[in-house]
């Protein structure tokens, strides 16, 4: 299954990257995803567990995710 | 109750109007501004993004619960998002209830969870041409 993911703030910067496609076994989880993210160029500079977001939720590492489900990894947030 | 991200200048006066009625006596406002130094940085500006859907998603999230914690209490906030100067406000919350004691409970859980949560980054724009993304630890990476 093909999954957008999505980068912001300094992961985007360290990535040089805002989005991409992941293609993933069936069943995969948001640990697998971000297996996955950590073989792109550049992701030896992010955490190794960074926070995640399924469908503008944060997720836990092991949900599951399906088809088109929109995930993004989370830089620590500054608001306010 | 209503959780917005904007890209003009906040209007406090405006978020107090929304919020006061005349069966609530207390209305407790927080602002949120750029400060001019941060961990010995003179500061020129910030520039604020989001991850619009979640942020306010969560933002919504964070009033909901401050609500279920102070009954009839009702919210308002705003971030705002792009470049701001040292200066002009970057959130503005607003809280009334029927008494002050909730007004405020409810003011103090929706900045400290809205801070904490809301998938929101400030990278802050230095005096000396430098940039850094803002860390909630404190300390800015490059």
């Amino acid at each position: 299954m093909l999954i957008t993911v999505r980068f912001f703030a300094s992961y985007a910067d360290k990535l040089g990257l805002r989005q991409t496609e992941i293609e993933l076994a069936s069943g995969a989880s948001v640990r697998d995803l971000v297996s996955s993210v950590a073989a792109l160029p550049g992701a030896s500079a992010l955490p190794r567990n960074p926070l995640v977001a399924v469908n503008h939720a944060y997720a836990a590492p092991e949900t599951r995710l399906s088809p088109g489900d929109e995930v993004a990894l989370i830089p620590p947030v500054a608001g306010g | 109750m209503r959780a917005s991200l904007v890209t003009h200048a906040l209007d406090a006066g405006a978020l107090i109007r929304e919020v006061a009625d005349e069966r609530r006596g207390a209305t407790a406002l927080f602002v949120g501004t750029v400060r001019s130094v941060n961990e010995g940085h003179e500061v020129k500006a910030i520039e604020y993004t989001a991850y619009e859907p979640m942020a306010e998603r969560e933002m919504s999230t964070v009033l909901s619960e401050a609500e279920e914690r102070n009954a009839g209490v009702v919210l308002v906030a705003e971030h705002r998002l792009g470049v701001l100067q040292v200066g002009e406000a970057s959130i503005a919350i607003a809280a009334a209830h029927e008494h002050r004691g909730h007004a405020l409970d409810a003011l103090r859980y929706a900045i400290d969870e809205i801070k904490s949560r809301a998938p929101i980054w400030k990278r802050e724009m230095y005096a000396d041409g430098s940039e850094a993304w803002v860390d909630p630890s404190g300390t800015a990476a490059p």
